[in-house]
């Protein structure tokens, strides 16, 4: 019956069809489905960029007015892929210019991003609205003046915890008077000045403006003057604010403070005198969201004096300066937080006030709602993790981090796989794992039988034999990126079901125990999988032994078989 | 004081009977090269212990010690230092890998000493540096503690020592560490019985306790697992606070550690305190190390393992004062001021030898000009 709707009417149902799952599944249904779901289809989700080309992706997608591209592996983040390992950018941009793509919309996720890309988009795309890029590298300000310069109804420009070079260029002025499309601006990563009367003006004509995130050099009298300007902003990013809670400059922060009665968002803080904190205390009221994850000058007391006002956050980042008490103290304020982040703070003095067990158990103990976790923690306990796991049975995310990596329980000694049992047995919608501290191969068992809906898994330092990987491999049906470092997995868990790593996104593997040998063996017989060697240093004479250790592995599915732009130190077997 | 397990040092070298053969020779073999290094748990030499231990442990738990954990327990405060599982990962991983040992990182040598130091004052218990080898064993101090290694043909094949510390004088505290697997979890090069002083030092340390890396540059690359973007961005900050606020202001407040004997100097920030209590016993921690044979004149952590007299004893009766040089240039005692006035004046902390410093100021204070 289906088969005689036109497809006009098809067209219009798939309209409501936004996630990308959907969308996937309904183009397998039947090749008029195929067809017109891909020509309908305007944003595209790729999460490898390698495991298809910009073509490919063009050809089939011909409408696309949305893309994502995320690049580099989640290690990369911790310095564990050196530099010029890929990602880039660059052909996509080309691909798409001479597609004639509607692009409207960027995300990129590390990957590298040249002036050159930037340029080359900003010309490109007529309609360019939107351009988003987290923890990218490789681009100067000058490539975001030809942004600037030439996307006339650029409405967003959000950069997230990028590498940038700062030229002396004013990239901000490039933005020209006719610009009053801008609802988001974040460019609190930049180190360097910028021109801030350009600033100003500019926040003065964008009257959508919503969100805006400014770096460092913009100096509190300039924030002072812009929140004046923009009072219905919702998120708002400081990074430089008032030291002298006696001066002009404070009071009228103040007084303008008390009129942004829409931020929802807060975040920066970098730099700021902890007394001068209760000029935002007006709008702590309303805040649903609240990074002060960079501001490390906020002690506790005060910490907690602001948190306290803070009554319906249900984001929440922050470093361990916080502390358990502190931790106590959301906890009891903040009974509708979803989300926390605790990161560490200075990691080298000793005598830190870190977070523990207690401050987690706290948390979900006073909320319930809680659904995704990134804790960095001293220490952990099995009774605390059953006891969260009880507490909130909704995590979608438990990221646990141990500074040490194979602590073990803090009271009894024994590994902490019971506590990570009891999440994954509990959390039935849990997507996202990374497990930390002493962990045998049980943690894996219990995963694998209990982590249904697992699609990202991180393990480091983990598990005593093979068996830990493949408890994982079999049971988590839903698996897509699984990364593992220094833990003693090797070729038999490697080589165990090989068909497996075709329904993954990718595999990360560092310091663990396959072997070149292993790593040949799969890559002979899958051939949709890239699988690619990692190698620094001085192996690189010859080929190394099939005996020898591999020291990262990275493989992933891919269409288009080995990449072309792999670097000297990267083998695709 | 010393244990007679002590006493095995530097006798049955063979511990064939626990150990399989191939164990105690890779040991003796071992116990010249970076054994030492890798020998956290307080031995250099893997006979030593072993042969006491050997009739105590034959048969009982077969649990494999995680040596992880005992290696975690050991260490300077605010290092880590997992390089050293790593290690073990890939030697024990995959099984029957002959593999030779501990790729030693260069910044490990020492690291095990030092490691097992914190572990050691923690318990009363002095593991002597192994650096030294078989003689700091015989000079180690135990209580109590009844060491036993526990070798153990794990599944594949690799020799593993297994050890089972109980330290049964000591508060109640059990310092067994069993591995509920039986994989082929990394232990110190497969053979070396190693005596795993675990208690709850997690908790009484509030800081890492984690296992070495005292030259605090030999940290696992990437952990804990925080975006580079991060840590530049903190690290650039607390330095500007540093420089910018000349005098106390609401920055960090860092000043610099040194103490008689330690071979490097430690920083801690002042304004993460706000009683002496706190910073001593913060200090104590990250100095724990180094106290061997010397005496933590510090509170005990909260538990005691030996009674204060028999601490001492074992220590050859020194204390450790802590003093400070103020804005004039003086060397004070800590703690005769008020807290605010002190962290507005200190400019460095010293560790000193209370011989040195009771009533002998000027000798102190050229103690210090030498040491700067």
């Amino acid at each position: 019956m289906i088969n005689y709707f036109p497809e006009e009417v098809l067209w219009h149902v798939f309209s409501f069809l936004t996630s990308h799952p959907d969308r996937n599944a309904a183009s397998l249904v039947c090749k008029s489905w195929y067809n017109v779901e891909r020509f309908s289809r305007g944003k595209v989700f790729i999460g490898n960029c390698y495991a298809i080309s910009p073509e490919r992706m063009i050809s089939r997608f011909p409408r696309v007015r949305s893309l994502t591209l995320k690049g580099k592996p989640h290690f990369a983040d911790f310095n564990l892929i050196p530099q010029d390992w890929g990602g880039n950018v660059y052909p996509w941009i080309v691909a798409m210019a001479k597609g004639s793509t509607n692009l409207e919309e960027l995300r990129l996720k590390r990957m590298v991003v040249s002036d050159e890309s930037l340029e080359l988009l900003a010309k490109s795309f007529p309609n360019f609205k939107s351009l988003v890029l987290v923890s990218c590298e490789g681009f100067t300000t000058d490539g975001l003046a030809a942004i600037a310069s030439n996307c006339r109804f650029l409405r967003e420009l959000d950069l997230q915890e990028n590498e940038v070079e700062d030229r002396r260029g004013q990239w901000l002025s490039c933005f020209p008077d006719s610009c009053t499309s801008l609802s988001s601006l974040n460019f609190a990563c930049l180190k360097g000045e910028v021109n801030v009367a350009a600033l100003e003006r500019l926040v003065a004509r964008c009257r959508n403006l919503r969100s805006l995130r400014l770096n460092h050099a913009v100096p509190p009298d300039a924030l002072q003057k812009i929140l004046a300007q923009a009072p219905q902003l919702v998120d708002l990013g400081a990074d430089s604010f008032v030291h002298d809670p006696e001066s002009e400059t404070y009071n009228k922060l103040k007084n303008v403070m008390q009129k942004c009665s829409s931020i929802r968002s807060l975040s920066g803080f970098l730099d700021v005198n902890a007394r001068c904190l209760p000029s935002i205390y007006p709008i702590c009221i309303n805040l649903t969201s609240l990074n002060l994850s960079y501001a490390p000058g906020i002690y506790s007391k005060e910490l907690v004096k602001l948190i306290h006002k803070c009554k319906k956050l249900q984001r929440l980042w922050i470093l361990d300066t916080i502390g358990d008490k502190g931790l106590g103290v959301v906890a009891s304020t903040c009974k509708e937080l979803q989300e926390l982040r605790v990161f560490p703070s200075d990691l080298h003095v000793v005598g830190n006030v870190a977070v523990t067990e207690e401050g987690l158990v706290a948390i979900s103990a006073g909320c319930p709602n809680l659904n995704s976790l990134l804790y960095f923690c001293q220490q952990m306990t099995n009774a605390a993790l059953i006891t969260v796991a009880k507490n909130c049975p909704n995590f979608i995310r438990f990221r646990l981090c141990t500074l040490n990596p194979t602590i073990p329980d803090a009271v009894t000694m024994q590994p902490l796989d019971e506590g990570f049992g009891a999440i994954v047995q509990s959390c039935k919608g849990l997507k996202r794992l990374s497990v930390s501290g002493l962990l045998t191969d049980q943690v894996f068992l219990y995963i694998g039988m209990y982590a249904e809906q697992l699609e990202m898994l991180s393990i480091a330092f983990a598990g005593d034999s093979d068996k830990g990987m493949l408890y994982v491999l079999n049971g988590c049906k839903k698996l897509k990126k699984l990364e593992i470092r220094d833990s003693p997995f090797g070729n038999m868990a490697l080589l165990a079901d090989t068909g497996k790593y075709e329904t993954m996104r990718s595999l990360w593997m560092s310091s663990c125990g396959v072997t070149f040998g292993g790593c040949k063996t799969l890559a002979e017989k899958m051939p949709r999988l890239n699988v690619e060697i990692i190698n620094e240093g001085d192996e690189m004479e010859g080929r190394p032994d099939d005996r020898q250790k591999v020291e990262k592995m990275y493989l992933y599915r891919t269409l288009v078989g080995p990449r072309k732009d792999a670097p000297d130190f990267v083998w695709t077997l | 004081m010393s244990p007679p397990l002590l006493g095995v040092e530097g006798g049955g070298r063979g511990n064939a009977p626990l150990m399989s053969s191939s164990a105690s020779v890779d040991c003796i073999s071992q116990s010249g090269s970076g054994l030492k290094e890798r020998n956290y748990l307080g031995l250099s030499d893997c006979s030593s212990v072993g042969s006491s231990a050997v009739s105590n442990v034959s048969g009982e738990n077969k649990n494999n010690l995680n040596l992880n954990a005992t290696e975690l327990r050991l260490g300077l405060p605010g290092s880590r230092s997992p390089e050293r599982d790593s290690d073990f990962n890939l030697l024990t991983s995959g099984k029957l890998d002959e593999k030779q040992l501990f790729p030693l990182l260069p910044s490990m040598d020492g690291i095990c000493s030092l490691s097992q130091k914190s572990i050691v004052s923690g318990n009363k218990r002095g593991f002597s540096d192994t650096v030294d080898g078989f003689s700091e064993i015989k000079n180690s101090v135990f209580t109590d503690g009844k060491w036993m290694f526990n070798a153990n043909g794990s599944d594949s094949g690799t020799p593993q020592s297994v050890v089972e510390a109980k330290l049964a004088g000591n508060a109640g505290i059990n310092v067994m560490l069993s591995n509920n697997s039986s994989g082929t979890q990394p232990s110190m090069k497969k053979e070396v019985p190693t005596r795993a002083p675990q208690e709850g030092h997690n908790k009484l340390n509030g800081s890492n306790n984690n296992s070495s890396a005292p030259a605090a540059k030999a940290q696992v690359v990437g952990w804990p697992p925080i975006r580079s973007f991060r840590k530049n961005t903190l690290a650039t900050t607390s330095k500007n606070n540093d420089e910018v606020d000349g005098k106390p202001g609401p920055g960090a407040l860092f000043v610099k550690v040194s103490m008689d004997g330690a071979p490097y100097l430690r920083k801690v920030d002042l304004r993460t305190y706000s009683t002496y209590q706190e910073l001593s016993s913060a200090l104590e921690k990250m100095f724990m190390c180094f106290t061997i044979r010397q005496c933590g004149s510090q509170e005990a952590p909260g538990r005691e393992m030996l009674g204060e007299n028999k601490f001492k004893d074992l220590l050859h009766g020194s204390d450790y004062v802590l003093t400070f040089e103020d804005k004039d240039g003086d060397w004070m005692l800590v703690g005769d001021v008020p807290w605010e006035m002190f962290i507005e004046s200190c400019k460095r902390l010293k560790i000193m030898k209370g011989s040195d410093a009771i009533g002998l100021a000027p000798r102190a204070m050229e103690k210090s000009k030498n040491q700067s």
